[in-house]
């Protein structure tokens, strides 16, 4: 199939439609809403459900149903939308049922605003909703990449009876760019042997989130501990750019690592070996890359549209052993080449990195560079 | 001579054999009984799929023998949908309680209704949180203590208990609206056509039914069962008032 112009939000609803998805229950929020309008002219004229809920709860609420039925389901929303969800996630992630959410992510805490963050790095990849449990978070970086990875999405969701996230910025929701569709998947007619179906011919399936006796949920929180054991084993998925080389590895993942590979290109030409590693999964986390690449490269420079939330990830990864500058802009501002490529530049030539954190050497540039803007 | 023997009463087919946690005179097991009996009388317990709520009812799946699953509180109805949605073909309904529907859930039961969804739900008013061991719900009656009104509900700073099915019988999606009592035979057995006439309307596509069940919960009241079965005779019905707040045209002329 040819590549199409398409917008990001209608083409990862598009991708969900071809992979199969059965229903998509959901809430209007900025900057995610054309999924949900997309979905509500697509999936009725396929004969699949779709219902505009009426909130975020209760949308979370009815995917959590329709996956304990064995149909693929999703939803979308953004930021404030996911963190009303937290509930319904948890409960899902307990039932051991497959599903999958896009967040489409912007700017924060509270209201905030609707330009694109990747603020939600805890809450995402952490968990977000109570319990013991270990969401699978897949970050594309563009409209290609998220069609691609939405299917994926699925599958894992499937292979490990897991909540699937699929983290995205307001910049990939908006933007139109080409992109090439997958072919349109047939639904499977078989019923997983766990859903709830009707109890024809065979034992009732109960699907539930308690286990009233702590023994039996620890037995539980141990299996979910040892299929994430296996997912990381499976399932890590991360994108290089000028690595072979590399001396300065940056590490960006999403719309961060896509600006950081523009800027490496430039600091390639001024004869800076600078290199990209752009996970994919954050969670799973490419951890084990990470471990060989700080024995060839001399610095690392982490770039976020956060406060460095993945940062201390590659912090405790790391270990010391290489030193760690970072690079962030919040509030719903992307970072431009240029200015990934000024810190690579600066990072190339700083002999003394130092501090315990270095979001202490961050916050004093920012300070000056916002002090500029004014 | 051969004794001639005839079973006039069993365990419903849809019931598993399990005996249920609920204290002893609570109304719950009455309730799930005609709920059992009205699945097996319609023969529909192989495609019927039922969501139990949080709240005493919340091992539901473990007396009914067919699929279950389990919602978080207050959120069965939007559970349901989910699923009703995807499985257009199969029974489906919800089983809450007061605080479950009528407080943490409102908006889910408002919407589901709102929305015509096909589902049933049976409604348990007991004026009080049982599982949490005797709250203020939104349905306790003005003055009754519980322990978190330990003085009795002040209306002046609590608020009046809320009429579900009066509220939902205004909802354009709604096919059958009605209120029922479990405090003694005569109702129970009003209890158990209402169950089946929400049962019946979702199998005629009908929309959405609730049946709202007066219930006992002497344990929390702290009366004996008797006592707690005059309480709600004599103090919950007139708050309460029985009888049918919306019923479609198809269900009047329907005879089960």
């Amino acid at each position: 199939m040819a590549k199409e112009l398409l917008k990001g939000n209608h083409a990862f609803a598009e991708a969900a439609v071809r992979a199969g998805v059965e229903a998509f229950y959901g809430y209007p929020i900025t900057p995610s809403t054309e999924f949900l309008e997309y979905m509500a002219k697509r999936l009725p004229e396929l004969g699949r459900a779709f219902v505009q809920a009426e909130s975020e709860v209760s949308a979370i609420n009815m995917v959590y149903g329709a996956a304990c039925t064995g149909k693929r389901v999703m939803t979308a929303s953004s930021s404030p939308g996911v963190s009303l969800m937290m509930e319904g996630i948890s409960y899902i992630a307990g039932t051991e049922v497959p599903a999958v959410v896009v967040n489409v992510m912007r700017g924060g805490p509270g209201l905030g605003n609707i330009a694109p963050s990747q603020g939600d790095y805890y809450q995402m990849v952490k968990g977000g909703g109570h319990g013991d449990y270990f969401p699978i978070v897949l970050a594309p970086a563009s409209v290609q990449e998220a069609v691609d990875y939405i299917s994926v999405a699925f599958d894992l969701a499937e292979k490990y009876r897991s909540i699937v996230h699929v983290i995205v910025d307001g910049n990939m929701g908006q933007m139109m760019e080409p992109a090439e569709l997958p072919p349109m998947k047939e639904i499977p007619e078989k019923v997983p042997d766990w859903a709830v179906s009707g109890a024809k011919g065979r034992d009732p399936n109960i699907l539930t989130s308690i286990y009233i006796d702590p023994k039996d949920e620890e037995v539980t929180n141990l299996r979910l501990l040892k299929r994430w054991k296996e997912i990381e084993k499976n399932e890590v998925i991360y994108d290089e750019y000028e690595i072979e080389d590399a001396e300065i590895l940056i590490i960006g993942f999403g719309t961060a690592g896509r600006v950081a590979s523009s800027a490496i290109r430039e600091a390639r030409e001024e004869g800076i070996k600078a290199g990209l590693l752009r996970p994919i999964t954050l969670a799973p986390f490419p951890q084990k890359r990470l471990i060989e690449l700080t024995k060839q490269v001399k610095r690392i420079l982490v770039v976020e549209m956060n406060s460095g939330m993945m940062l201390d990830d590659v912090m405790k990864i790391v270990q010391g052993k290489v030193p760690i500058e970072f690079y962030g802009r919040m509030g719903g501002v992307t970072p431009l080449p240029d200015e990934i490529l000024d810190e690579i530049r600066r990072v190339a030539a700083n002999e003394d990195p130092g501090a315990d954190d270095p979001r202490d050497e961050w916050i004093v540039r920012m300070d000056k560079m916002l002090a500029g803007e004014k | 001579m051969v004794a001639k023997t005839e079973i006039i009463y069993q365990r419903p087919e849809s019931f598993t054999d399990v005996t249920t946690g609920y204290c002893p005179g609570c109304t719950h097991g009455t309730a799930h009984r005609l709920v059992a009996e009205v699945i097996d009388e319609m023969g529909i317990r192989e495609k019927t799929i039922g969501v139990a709520p949080v709240g005493c009812s919340v091992f539901a799946y473990r007396y009914f023998k067919m699929d279950f699953v389990e919602a978080a509180h207050g959120r069965a109805p939007a559970m349901a949908t989910g699923i009703k949605r995807v499985l257009p073909e199969n029974t489906v309904f919800s089983y809450q309680g007061d605080g479950d529907l009528a407080s943490i859930g409102m908006a889910e039961i408002m919407h589901a209704a709102a929305r015509g969804e096909n589902i049933t739900v049976i409604f348990i008013n007991n004026a009080i949180y049982g599982m949490t061991g005797g709250q203020m719900a939104p349905t306790t009656l003005p003055g009754m203590i519980t322990t978190s009104s330990p003085l009795g509900r002040d209306v002046e700073l609590a608020g009046y208990p809320i009429r579900m099915a009066e509220i939902l019988s205004n909802m354009d999606g709604a096919s059958y609206i009605v209120r029922r009592s479990l405090h003694n035979a005569a109702n129970i057995k009003k209890s158990k056509k209402a169950i089946r006439l929400a049962f019946e309307a979702q199998e005629r596509g009908l929309g959405f039914s609730m049946v709202e069940l007066l219930s006992s919960c002497p344990t929390n009241w702290k009366m004996s069962p008797q006592d707690a079965l005059d309480f709600v005779a004599d103090e919950m019905v007139p708050v309460f008032p029985l009888g049918d707040y919306k019923v479609s045209s198809v269900l009047e002329s329907l005879k089960v």
